[in-house]
């Protein structure tokens, strides 16, 4: 269920770390909890964030869930396929679903985050 | 959580089907099965099943029933006849809402008024209180006698009518009648809480399972599916129906609601009345208004409306709207700002979100 290779957070969002860029998005159980995704909003390439900032919502039908990073950075991409096709982030929460690419700043922030395998215990406490 | 949720006679049932559930005023109950927006569309183009049964019922009899009941409620009971039910209300003296609820006239001085969940446990010691050691009438928490399933959408007839011996084309909007469904006791009532037609069947709770997975199996071939308390509640908006706790409550009178048709000062007395004849003279400062947003995101509960960086109102409800596809709500707003058309500023945060005023409700059936 959850990729072996991706971080995890208490936010229940992933990151998936290629050399100095960090790929965010929500995780399943995340995906799950929220329902059919309509809207998401994330913010501008090139705004800068510092960790646990709040980045951006994602809005399902009956709910809104708040985007974290976890990771201090510039924005250097988002998933502009979301504005049109939002369950994406449904159909495929670690995957297309993916929200924002950030370079980071500061690799260290990262050691916090959860393995796949504390990710699936806490989330199963979770719910 | 410490206190232990109730379960329905069919959480079983939802539990098979692969319903998530959640806690929902003292219940589990489930929020949706294949999902809420199927679930809603099905509802709107085919029809759907909705486990209702964690709403509460009590029982008015009693040769003073009728004129205990037009003292409880601002609706005219002496007009309600056997065989129909009619929308109304528990005002507090302000003329503010205790709940809101379906008072239904079984006949020989009984009454059968259905209230919200959350509310019931506080419903019945007003009307117990209120009974007190009046002659005749008999006060009775019966919830436990019912289950309650809604079967809503255009299909309904179709499906209800191979499984019951209601003659349904004779019980009208608001009637309802007794007869069997699935071959067990129920009452039949054609009511619901979807702006569309359909029914609710009100059940003994060991019957529920059964008449539950009759209607199923009788009403795939015509498109039918459980729907959950998520659906229900983007059907109810649509369709502009209040929700306790949402658009009305303890703070709120059905004038301001827009529900002036609950309310017959006409009649004579009634817990509130003075209040509200009061309240009408002196006219009203705010009215519920609906809106569509126009910018990009949803307005939801207790977002301000905000009129010249004040605070002037609140919304009550808000989702986005499976059937326009786009987002909607409903809001308190001072009268100044309940003109049709009229440009609303909600706000949450440090966010803002541009609406507009829309007629009531959004959603009329075909």
């Amino acid at each position: 269920m959850y990729p072996k290779n991706y971080l995890y957070t208490k936010e229940h969002e992933w990151a998936r770390v290629e050399e100095d860029v960090c790929v965010l998005g929500i995780t399943h159980f995340a995906q799950d909890e929220l329902g059919e995704v309509v809207f998401v909003e994330l913010p501008e390439v090139g705004q800068s964030f510092e960790a646990n900032d709040e980045i951006g919502t994602i809005e399902s039908v009956k709910a809104v869930a708040e985007v974290f990073t976890p990771v201090s950075g510039e924005v250097i991409e988002v998933n502009g396929a979301l504005s049109d096709d939002p369950e994406r982030v449904n159909r495929d929460p670690h995957g297309e679903g993916w929200l924002v690419k950030m370079k980071i700043r500061q690799a260290g922030e990262l050691e916090d985050l959860m393995s796949a395998e504390e990710y699936e215990s806490f989330a199963a406490g979770s719910g | 959580m410490t206190e232990k949720l109730r379960h329905t006679p069919l959480h079983d049932a939802h539990v098979r089907a692969g319903a998530k559930l959640v806690e929902f005023a003292g219940w589990r109950m489930p929020v949706q099965y294949s999902g809420l927006i199927e679930e809603h569309r099905a509802v709107r183009a085919a029809a759907g099943l909705f486990d209702v049964s964690h709403m509460g019922e009590v029982r008015v009899a009693g040769e003073g029933a009728e004129a205990f009941l037009q003292r409880m409620t601002p609706n005219d009971v002496a007009k309600l006849r056997p065989g129909r039910a009619h929308y109304s209300a528990l005002l507090t003296a302000e003329g503010t809402y205790v709940d809101d609820l379906l008072v239904y006239n079984l006949g020989d001085g009984e009454y059968l008024l259905v209230v919200n969940a959350a509310n019931a446990a506080a419903d019945y010691r007003w009307l117990a209180e209120h009974a007190g050691s009046a002659a005749g009438v008999e006060v009775e928490d019966v919830s436990d006698e019912y289950a309650l399933l809604a079967l809503q959408g255009p299909s309904a007839p179709q499906v209800l009518r191979g499984l019951t011996d209601v003659a349904l084309a004779e019980v009208k909007r608001y009637g309802f009648a007794r007869g069997r469904v699935d071959g067990a006791e129920a009452i039949v009532s054609r009511t619901g809480y979807t702006g569309e037609d359909g029914f609710e069947i009100y059940a003994a709770p060991r019957d529920a399972e059964g008449i539950w997975e009759a209607l199923l199996e009788a009403g795939r071939p015509a498109g039918l599916v459980p729907a959950g308390l998520g659906a229900r509640d983007t059907l109810r908006l649509e369709a502009a129906m209040a929700l306790y706790g949402h658009e009305i409550d303890r703070t709120t009178t059905p004038f301001e609601a827009g529900l002036d048709w609950t309310v017959k000062l006409e009649k004579g007395d009634f817990v509130g009345r003075e209040a509200l004849v009061a309240r009408r003279e002196a006219g009203l400062e705010r009215r519920l208004v609906g809106f569509e947003v126009t910018g990009r995101g949803i307005a939801r509960h207790d977002h301000e409306v905000v009129a010249d960086g004040e605070a002037v109102g609140r919304v009550t409800s808000g989702t986005w709207s499976p059937t326009f596809e786009k987002a909607l709500g409903m809001a308190y707003v001072p009268v100044a700002l309940a003109a049709t058309g009229t440009r609303l500023e909600i706000r949450w945060k440090q966010r803002s979100l541009e609406a507009r005023v829309v007629d009531l409700p959004f959603y009329r059936k075909g």
